[in-house]
């Protein structure tokens, strides 16, 4: 149970998926903007995340790892160079149901996220959550606290970045850092304060 | 579509670029470029994959049902970039293992998919080729001049060849360090795009406030 929580803690401060390893970059650029349809965007990040990392982790370890079709007659087959298409796969359907489920039961929120929905897909969170899981070796505990923290890792930092959007679009910023430019240099000094908590462990 | 391929081609590289005004494929452009040795690779990897699956999408273009469709295009993107991460293993050990999980996320890099949601599905597949091989090379452009940046100041090389010798090899040039951590790329981006901007004003994005009013009742 320790192991766990220190697990959280570390997914969601030290290592923080958006501003120390930079995945879900697109998205935590462009929906940023405003701090309610930020706050959307990360749960539903962290939604998909909770249930992709975990059900990936099942499929690692029951039909792709070496071995692990030993259940079905076959010990020797090693299926692993079939993994990045069958987490995109699995990422992919599960985005698409929750697209689904927004649509009909939550419109708002749905109009909001717009265009960045399908790109949840390809939000590099979700995929780099699962890449992370299979390079560390995680068990199925392990995966799902690793999936919920990281995700909510990921949306406090959109959330807090959202924040300081929505004040900073009334300061007075030269003409060309508008924008994208200026964006891009307060990501850099919060991903440099999130660096603090490098070292910090439970 | 009017453009002719030449634009195509050349378009993405300043005047429509995916990182500074498309906002596309922005992770992997800050996690790989400490290095120019690395950054040309995953260029090189991101232009083949973008070029190649804007073409094999488009000519299924028609077949595709509305409802799978980023199903279906994952998993050409996905075979793609297994033949990718399979020949880097094979022929650059060393380079695909400092890339680790970012060869396996050129599949969710959202240049890739952009192009292929926003022309790909709508254009014949030769255009959509030229279209994917030019946002390759402006993702590719940005990436190299980062890194040409980065291991130049960080680490005083060029390619892993000394250039700046470094003072803890008996040389003069103090490395900054911030530059090889990865802050560092936020900043050299933003300052990429404030250049870019000066220099084509038309892709400055209108203010939401304008700070003074000044106008007389």
């Amino acid at each position: 149970m320790e192991g766990l929580i220190s697990l959280a803690v570390k997914a969601i401060f030290v290592e923080n998926l958006a501003l120390s390893f930079f995945l879900g970059m697109c998205t935590f650029i462009a929906v940023s903007k405003k701090i309610s349809t930020a706050l959307g965007l990360g749960i539903s990040v962290m939604v998909v995340q909770a249930i992709t990392v975990p059900a990936n982790n099942l499929l690692l370890t029951y039909l792709l790892k070496p071995g692990a079709l030993a259940w079905a007659g076959f010990p020797d087959v090693d299926l692993t160079f079939l993994g990045l298409i069958s987490y995109i796969g699995v990422i992919a359907a599960m985005v698409q149901i929750l697209e689904m489920i927004l649509d009909k039961y939550f419109p708002p929120l749905y109009n909001a996220l717009g265009i960045f929905l399908p790109l949840i897909t390809v939000n590099c969170a979700i995929l780099g959550g699962s890449l992370f899981m299979v390079e560390r070796d995680y068990n199925f505990a392990e995966a799902t606290t690793y999936g919920l923290s990281s995700g909510f890792g990921w949306a406090l930092a959109i959330t807090a970045m959202a924040g300081v959007r929505e004040k900073l679009k009334y300061s007075d910023i030269p003409d060309g850092l508008q924008g994208l430019g200026i964006t891009f240099i307060t990501a850099g000094l919060m991903a440099m304060a999130f660096m603090s908590f490098s070292g910090v462990k439970l | 579509m009017s453009q002719t391929k030449k634009e195509m081609l050349v378009d993405p590289l300043v005047d429509n670029n995916p990182i500074t005004l498309q906002v596309l494929g922005i992770c992997s452009a800050l996690a790989v470029t400490s290095s120019l040795q690395v950054s040309f690779v995953m260029a090189l990897a991101v232009t083949f994959v973008t070029s190649f699956s804007s073409f094999f999408i488009s000519c299924l273009r028609n077949q595709i049902p509305g409802s799978i469709r980023i199903i279906v295009q994952m998993v050409i993107i996905a075979s793609l970039v297994i033949l990718v991460d399979q020949v880097l293993k094979a022929y650059a050990f060393e380079i695909s293992k400092t890339l680790s999980v970012f060869v396996g996320l050129i599949i969710t890099n959202c240049i890739v998919m952009g192009r292929a949601e926003a022309f790909a599905m709508k254009n014949p597949p030769v255009a959509s080729f030229i279209d994917g091989l030019g946002n390759g090379m402006g993702y590719g452009l940005i990436l190299l001049l980062v890194g040409f940046i980065r291991e130049l100041f960080g680490a005083g090389s060029l390619f892993g060849v000394t250039i700046l010798e470094t003072v803890n090899n008996g040389g003069w040039y103090v490395p900054n360090g911030m530059l090889l951590l990865p802050p560092s790329a936020f900043f050299i981006i933003g300052l990429i795009i404030w250049a870019f901007r000066t220099w084509k004003p038309n892709q400055v994005e209108e203010r939401e406030y304008k700070i003074q009013q000044v106008e007389a009742h």
